[in-house]
């Protein structure tokens, strides 16, 4: 019975990429083989193996975004293979747990009797030892594979190479030859071109944040004094929304951002207009060596949750 | 038959074919002249009065921590709530986290049942240093009032979350006297816990009643063993730590800020170094509960025994080499090290599952509260384990981190801890008062708990998929995440009226119900003394032959079998 668990299977490793065949369950998992011979167990059975072979056949999220980057795409189907396994392991012991507890219940007759008193079995015990261990194996090998892909540093143009610097309460993003700022809820725009190596080089200026994309699966620590690199490579356009998730004081819940994904030639025409209009701005206002980029009229801080104390 | 009864100190020798063995002499009760009343608890050295002292004080902490709890769950029934300010929702989750992990689900355990339960379930008269003993509880107490006095304090209690990560809790970034106060009162318990992991591990290695050899030693003992050894391996650490924070805030050593040289990620290695080995701290000893629970509920031993002892001893020694899966995404640890190291506690883990199923399959498991409450903690827990596979892999770690996930995740385990708690209570509640609780409030109060906490972290692991930051008080850019948090809200409400149930149910049986010496038919030695037990414990000891003592002497022909051998037809009669 405890061996069906080894049924979980994963299909087969790509070069790279992680296949996105979802593993199925190769064997009938449900039921708890030779420990009842009542016809009870086929319903049982069957009443754990639907919720999976219909996840199966539709290739379900679960719950997750199959994102917009490669790499945040290996990690939705890396949580795909990790749920699936979830589902065939907590299913079997969830089934035996209430198997166990429902049909071993004192009866009336059992009052002045005891049960067998069954200490050992230790073929049993060594089933339920090595399973885990394979299964173990089985899903590290898979992370080290997605992991490996998710946290590489291909080699980008400078273009591409962005500085991103967390503050309490905003982000700055440092592009070659211009800086965006933006604080509390003005969503300061992070804009990278599609279909490219991106490398954000993030880090904080004062306490921890968390540099924390949705849609591409990630999040990365902005930490003071630490240089954090990581790469994006975004598939599609489009705009994601971007928020800090490790607790840095008030306006924790206010630190936002957006990415903005655009085709190559609007990243390029982006970055000159940019570029140029800093280099002007600079040009008339000595010394100004940042300028910001704010949604107008957001006031900076504003009193949201009743008070600033 | 040649079993004789083992004499401790200042207790005969009972012949136990003799059929007075229960010496219920009354005058033995009266020997020692004791103070009563309040005397007696602030004077007591007796460790059943003192971990009672412990169990009441922690649960007081468990309803103040929960009404936090529910101020949060208010303020986020809706996108932009007002119920509370930004300020003050972070001392709410900072003093509701602080609370429960620091004053509650730990000191419950180690200080309260394992204080009064393992010296009984070992035959010792005490724990090895009573007066330690008293001064941990004392220390725990002043630490608990020390914490929430941060209430009262000009700019309020601690605001920088549980984990306190530097550099936002210097005294630049949280000036506050509530940090302060905060740091000494994690200090005060930080001792108060390092001194019971002292006496825990110097009772069960040296106060074993003779025949008590370690493998006769009950789960529950044996895993209060790991933790003692956790305990004195992790808290010595997070003290010093404390010791430099504080150093940090009022002397200016620069030890986690960037601009004097330091390392703030150095205060991440160090919190967690204590902070994983902590989580185990917490659950090992309710593992230990429910294992007894289920094992007295089905009439069975616990299924398996040794293989749980070499589970428990590899979940304690694998959990001092995780603590970085806490912090994947600083990017500056080692990932496949700590991922396989992570994912490697779900072998032990599972081979406890299937220890407690093992227990119950072909028992008679009767269904009390406390069984009630032992298979609330399975399943839950079982989803809380489940989840935690995940942040094992750092890709999945990436992707959830610091998301409601991660808080449904701990959640789903540490409510499965009170409810393993709880089951504790219901199961050795008696032993320690002389009666029982209520049944029926009590299956109230589980059902309640039990579909509440499910309520309440189902909908959590959805926001965290759905992008949810973890420590927001607001989610106005995501108003349609509402449903969900209400939901959510919901279930921590049906917790909060499960606990009303449970207090209801202390007023209500106080007193009502006898219990007698063993009220539930249970195998392990405490049993074996009157409920409460008197001063030292015990009047006579039974042979100790096996981990369950009290079993054996009571059905003697009913021992443990192992599958497979002759033991099988040797007793016809245990046969279903």
């Amino acid at each position: 019975m405890l061996v069906a668990a080894g049924g979980l299977k994963f299909g087969p490793l790509h070069a790279v990429g992680y296949s996105r065949r979802v593993p199925q369950p190769t064997r009938r998992t449900g039921d708890a083989g030779g420990v009842t011979r009542s016809a009870r167990r086929w319903g049982v059975g069957l009443l754990v193996l639907a919720p999976l072979v219909l996840s199966g056949c539709s290739l379900s999220t679960f719950g997750a975004d199959p994102s917009p980057t490669t790499t945040g795409r290996e990690t939705f189907h890396l949580w795909q293979g990790f749920t699936i396994g979830a589902i065939v392991v907590g299913a079997i012991t969830l089934s035996l747990i209430i198997y166990a507890a429902i049909h071993f219940r004192a009866k009336r007759q059992h009052e002045d009797s005891v049960p067998r008193q069954t200490q050992y079995h230790l073929p049993m015990e060594i089933t339920y030892t090595v399973i885990p261990i394979i299964i173990v194996f089985v899903l590290f090998a898979f992370t080290i594979v997605v992991e490996n892909a998710v946290t590489a540093l291909p080699s980008v143009s400078k273009d591409n190479t962005i500085g991103v610097q967390a503050f309490q309460w905003g982000w700055r993003f440092t592009y070659p030859g211009f800086t965006i700022v933006g604080e509390t809820t003005q969503d300061p725009i992070l804009e990278m071109p599609e279909d490219e190596n991106v490398r954000i080089v993030l880090t904080s200026l004062d306490v921890v944040h968390g540099f924390y994309i949705r849609q591409f699966n990630f999040s990365r620590y902005a930490l003071p004094g630490v240089i954090n690199p990581f790469t994006f490579n975004a598939q599609r356009t489009g705009t994601f929304f971007g928020q800090c998730t490790q607790l840095c004081g008030l306006y924790h819940s206010l630190m936002w951002f957006r990415v903005k994904v655009v085709t190559p030639a609007d990243y390029t025409a982006w970055l000159s207009m940019q570029q140029a209009r800093a280099a002007t701005l600079s040009a008339s206002a000595a010394g100004q060596a940042v300028q910001e980029q704010t949604s107008a009229g957001v006031p900076i801080r504003p009193d949201y949750g009743g008070g600033t104390n | 038959m040649t079993d004789f009864a083992v004499g401790i100190a200042g207790v005969e020798t009972i012949d136990h074919d003799v059929a007075h063995v229960h010496v219920h002499e009354h005058e033995h009760e009266h020997e020692h002249d004791e103070p009563a009343g309040i005397y007696k608890w602030l004077t007591s050295t007796d460790h059943k009065v003192i971990g009672l002292s412990y169990t009441i004080t922690s649960l007081v902490m468990f309803v103040i921590g929960g009404f936090l709890a529910e101020l949060i769950r208010i303020q986020l029934t809706s996108p932009n709530a007002t119920f509370v300010s930004f300020a003050e929702y972070n001392q709410l989750f900072t003093m509701h986290g602080s609370l429960m992990i620091y004053l509650f689900v730990g000191p419950f355990a180690f200080g309260g049942l394992a204080n009064i339960i393992v010296p009984l379930q070992i035959g010792a008269p005490d724990m090895a240093f009573p007066r330690l003993n008293a001064l941990s509880y004392w220390l725990y107490l002043s630490g608990s009032i020390t914490m929430l006095l941060g209430f009262v304090v000009a700019g309020g209690a601690a605001d920088f979350g549980w984990v306190g990560y530097a550099p936002l809790s210097n005294a630049i970034y949280s000036p506050g006297a509530g940090a302060d106060l905060w740091i000494a009162a994690l200090l005060l318990t930080g001792f108060s816990a390092i001194f019971t992991g002292v006496n825990l591990c110097a009772t069960i290695f040296y106060l074993r009643a003779p025949g008590m050899t370690m493998f006769r030693m009950p789960i529950f003992t044996w895993n209060m063993l790991a933790t003692g050894i956790l305990i004195l391996l992790a808290f010595p650490v997070l003290t010093a730590g404390l010791i430099m924070l504080y150093c940090d805030r009022h002397f200016g050593t620069h030890i986690f800020t960037v601009q004097g040289g330091g390392v703030p990620v150095l205060w991440q290695h160090i919190f967690w170094f204590w902070g994983h080995p902590e989580v185990y701290i917490l659950a090992l000893p309710f593992f230990g509960v429910v294992t007894e629970v289920i094992a007295a509920f089905s009439k069975k031993p616990v299924f398996g025994y040794k293989g749980m002892v070499f589970a428990t001893i590899t979940i304690a020694a694998l959990s001092l080499g995780v603590w970085a899966h806490h912090m994947f995404t600083t990017g500056v640890v080692l990932l496949p090290f700590f991922s396989i190291m992570s994912l490697l506690i779900a072998v032990p883990t599972g081979i406890k599952f299937f220890n407690w199923i093992g227990t119950m399959w072909g028992g008679h498991v009767r269904f009390t509260a406390a069984m009630l409450f032992a298979i609330g903690f399975l399943v839950t827990f079982l989803i809380g384990g489940l989840t935690g596979i995940y942040l094992a892999s750092p890709p999945l770690d990436f992707f959830t981190h610091d998301t409601y996930f991660v808080v449904a995740h701990f959640h789903s385990v540490v409510l499965a801890l009170v409810m393993g708690g709880m089951a504790g209570l219901y199961y050795w509640g008696p032993k320690i008062t002389g009666y029982l609780l209520d049944e029926r409030l009590g299956k109230i109060q589980f059902w309640l708990f039990f579909i509440g906490a499910n309520v309440m972290v189902m909908p959590q692991y959805e926001l965290g998929l759905l992008g949810m930051p973890r420590r927001v008080a607001s989610y106005i850019h995501d108003p349609e995440w509402a449903t969900l948090n209400q939901w959510a809200t919901v279930g921590a409400v049906m917790m909060g009226v499960s606990t009303i149930f449970f207090l209801v149910n202390i007023v209500y049986s106080w007193k009502r119900y006898p219990a007698g010496d063993n009220p539930w038919d249970a195998q392990t030695l405490e049993w074996f003394t009157t409920s409460p037990p008197p001063h030292h414990n015990y009047y006579a000891l039974p042979p100790i032959r096996s981990e369950r003592p009290t079993w054996d002497y009571h059905h003697p022909d009913a021992r443990s079998l192992v599958h497979g051998t002759s033991h099988d037809a040797a007793h016809p009669e245990a046969a279903t």
